[in-house]
């Protein structure tokens, strides 16, 4: 497996999403409690996920990205915009066509500890998905669909029964990847799936999301802040911060050709396991912290911890995703593109 | 990076510069369920200005080690049951409680992971550094609190008078970590033993850590401990690398050797199976086939002997030795393990 799914990318587009905002009120009072603040946790995301591909979504905690994943599933009711799939318009579904739409587009959590519950054995849970849609008619069938299910993630049927305390960190993960692949669904956003997890267990689970991927022809979003992890998995990544998307771009160019300056500080950032290319590597270290999403910089959201922000004008305009060159999007600041 | 080159050099005239030395320290916790045996035999030494990164997957006791030479261990249900900690020539392991608070945070400081929790919440930032200050030094007043705006400053918080007033909740996770490195620096310590400094940081944060707390060691002379995960952090900081595996330890050499030469199945295993951001093409990630062993009950013998690739492993059932395979490459001596 050297070249990836690439080969088998289809140029459909299965998910779009335009113009996405998400924010969160903030009350303040006990009892006639008014609305003091916005969260603006995503504002104005615009991407879109072609069928079979793995779009990656990297960014420090409290960018956005879980939320825009939810968002997208709508699990969260978006302030505005559009997420279509398939050409269906999801904002506007009702939530029972909502519900069988769900088929379709499943989500796996980040926490193998919390997303489990510890009440339900291994084969309820995987199995509960099935009985909520119907899918099955007899009870033979819900058994060997759930030992089926149990096999393709890699772990014994017998261990149905079990219950998810006897399971460690990986085997749980497998599970909540067991109970999204039960319906049956072409899309799966996958929220941090590898982080609470072991380096070497890390490498199982990754690798048994692309060979499921191959398996079933899944869409996959894969967030993540491990921008080595996301460079792994994905066709293509967008970079997150504040908020917005900076960049948008193939793997390989985004590393090798990075243009905004977050995204540039943000490779920097991560070592690479190799001493003698560590001591020759360019070090760009940000200043500062992330700014409150409850207040954020009016204009370019990077200013604050831009290096020009001296001579920098974009405080009145907000940049707009721009294609720079194919297939590679920036968000067009001119202090922050490099 | 002048410095790292000449840092060869500097280590073999370094050899008799011992600042800490680890001798077949085993700490067990017992438990209900059986003895945990969480650091079984680990010997290791650190010199006068040396940074050491000690990696290995969660539960493979390289917390409890650190923790260990601290004698911070909680007690009962953990004990030290052998082994000797040298510390500047002096007996760590049986030395009486009063005396080894002299030590602690004196000249040995420790920084730890959460700096959500490490940081007493009732406390102002101010009062927590001047508490070491007092306690070790004899400040008081005034001239502690300046001290403190000191220190704060170099590990480059701004306005530092202002903000010894603050609380560690007007303080962002980041801004956390430097007090917390501020308070391990303040007595000018020997040895900063850093577990996990910034695992619960984001990646330009932990950049920003890990650079400050290079540069001040580096300065002032004092010796590294990091304990992590991270291989890529241990990578860019580290002068010599150990890893643990299941309460031992496996492998140590310099950073050099570790990443370009390791000779130990699960190092070899653990490199491989980390993603990297520098690859040009996609290669599936390896991976180790099962899980650590349980340390109530870990094998007899080889620990890694339950993952091991080989087959016809005929591995005896007394734990392997440790032997310098090459000059300054130390490995557990197991012939399967072993390339």
């Amino acid at each position: 497996m050297t070249t990836k799914s690439k080969s088998k990318k289809s140029a459909d587009i299965l998910v779009n999403v335009e113009n996405l905002k998400m924010y969160f009120p903030v009350t303040s009072g006990v009892i006639l409690q008014r609305t003091v603040g916005q969260v603006k946790a995503v504002d104005n995301v615009t991407f879109f996920i072609r069928k079979g591909e793995t779009l990656g979504l990297v960014g420090e905690s409290g960018c956005g990205k879980t939320t825009t994943g939810r968002a997208v599933l709508q699990l969260y009711e978006p302030t505005d915009g559009k997420v279509q799939f398939e050409g269906t318009e999801l904002t506007e579904l009702t939530s029972s066509d909502m519900r069988a739409m769900r088929k379709e587009v499943q989500i796996i959590f980040q926490d193998p500890y919390g997303s489990l519950n510890p009440r339900m054995s291994a084969g309820d849970i995987i199995g509960e998905p099935l009985k909520v849609h119907n899918l099955v008619n007899s009870k033979q069938e819900y058994r060997d669909k759930v030992a089926e299910l149990l096999s393709v993630v890699g772990l014994s049927p017998y261990m149905a029964d079990r219950y998810p305390h006897e399971f460690s960190g990986g085997q749980r993960q497998r599970i909540g990847i067991a109970r999204a692949l039960a319906v049956n669904p072409s899309f799966i956003v996958c929220d941090e799936p590898v982080s609470a997890l072991d380096v070497s267990i890390q490498a199982q689970v990754v690798n048994l999301l692309e060979d499921l991927q191959e398996q079933f022809g899944l869409t996959y979003l894969f967030i993540a802040h491990d921008l080595s992890v996301v460079k792994h998995i994905s066709d293509r990544i967008a970079v997150m911060y504040l908020g917005h998307i900076v960049e948008i771009a193939p793997s390989d160019e985004l590393y090798f050709n990075p243009i905004h300056a977050y995204t540039r500080a943000l490779l920097s950032a991560i070592p690479i396991p190799d001493p003698t290319i560590e001591k020759t590597r360019e070090r760009i270290i940000l200043e500062g912290d992330v700014p409150s999403p409850l207040n954020p910089p009016a204009g370019c959201v990077f200013r604050p911890r831009c290096t020009k922000k001296d001579k920098c004008k974009c405080a009145e305009t907000t940049p707009i995703l721009t294609e720079v060159e194919p297939e590679h999007w920036v968000a067009n600041c001119p202090c922050c593109m490099v | 990076m002048a410095t790292k080159t000449s840092k060869s050099s500097e280590s073999t005239t370094r050899k008799d510069n011992v600042l800490l030395e680890v001798k077949d320290l085993t700490t067990h916790f017992f438990t209900q369920d059986g003895v945990v045996k969480a650091v079984d035999g680990i010997s290791y030494n650190v010199h006068e200005g040396e940074v050491v990164g000690i990696v290995g997957e969660s539960g493979c006791g390289k917390s409890v080690g650190a923790m260990s030479v601290m004698k911070l261990i909680p007690s009962p249900p953990g004990r030290i049951v052998k082994g000797d900690v040298t510390f500047e020539g002096e007996d760590l392991v049986n030395m009486e409680e009063p005396e080894m608070r002299r030590i602690r945070g004196n000249r040995i400081a420790m920084v730890f992971q959460e700096p959500m929790t490490s940081l007493n919440p009732v406390l102002t930032i101010g009062r927590q550094l001047t508490e070491t200050l007092e306690l070790h030094q004899g400040l008081t007043g005034q001239t502690a609190l300046n001290r403190a705006a000191e220190l704060l400053d170099r590990v480059g918080i701004p306005e530092a008078h202002q903000r010894l007033k603050d609380y560690p909740h007007q303080f962002s996770g980041g801004m956390r970590q430097r007090v917390m490195i501020a308070i391990a620096l303040s007595c000018d310590p020997k040895l900063i033993i850093a577990d996990e400094p910034t695992t619960a940081l984001d990646v330009t944060i932990q950049a920003q850590i890990l650079e400050l707390m290079q540069g001040l060691a580096k300065e002032l002379g004092t010796a590294l401990i990091i304990i992590t995960h991270n291989l890529g952090v241990v990578a860019r900081y580290a002068d010599r690398v150990i890893v643990m595996y299941a309460g031992k330890i496996i492998e140590e050499s310099t950073a050099e050797e570790i990443f370009h030469n390791p000779m130990h199945a699960y190092t070899r295993g653990l490199l491989a199976s980390v993603p990297r951001l520098d690859a040009t093409e996609h290669v599936k990630l390896q991976t180790i086939e099962g899980l650590p062993p349980d340390l109530v009950m870990p094998p007899p013998g080889c620990g890694f002997k339950p993952r091991c690739q080989q087959k016809s492993c005929k591995c005896s059932d007394t734990p392997p030795p440790i032997v310098e395979a090459k000059k300054g490459h130390f490995i557990v001596d197991c012939k399967c393990c072993r390339k």
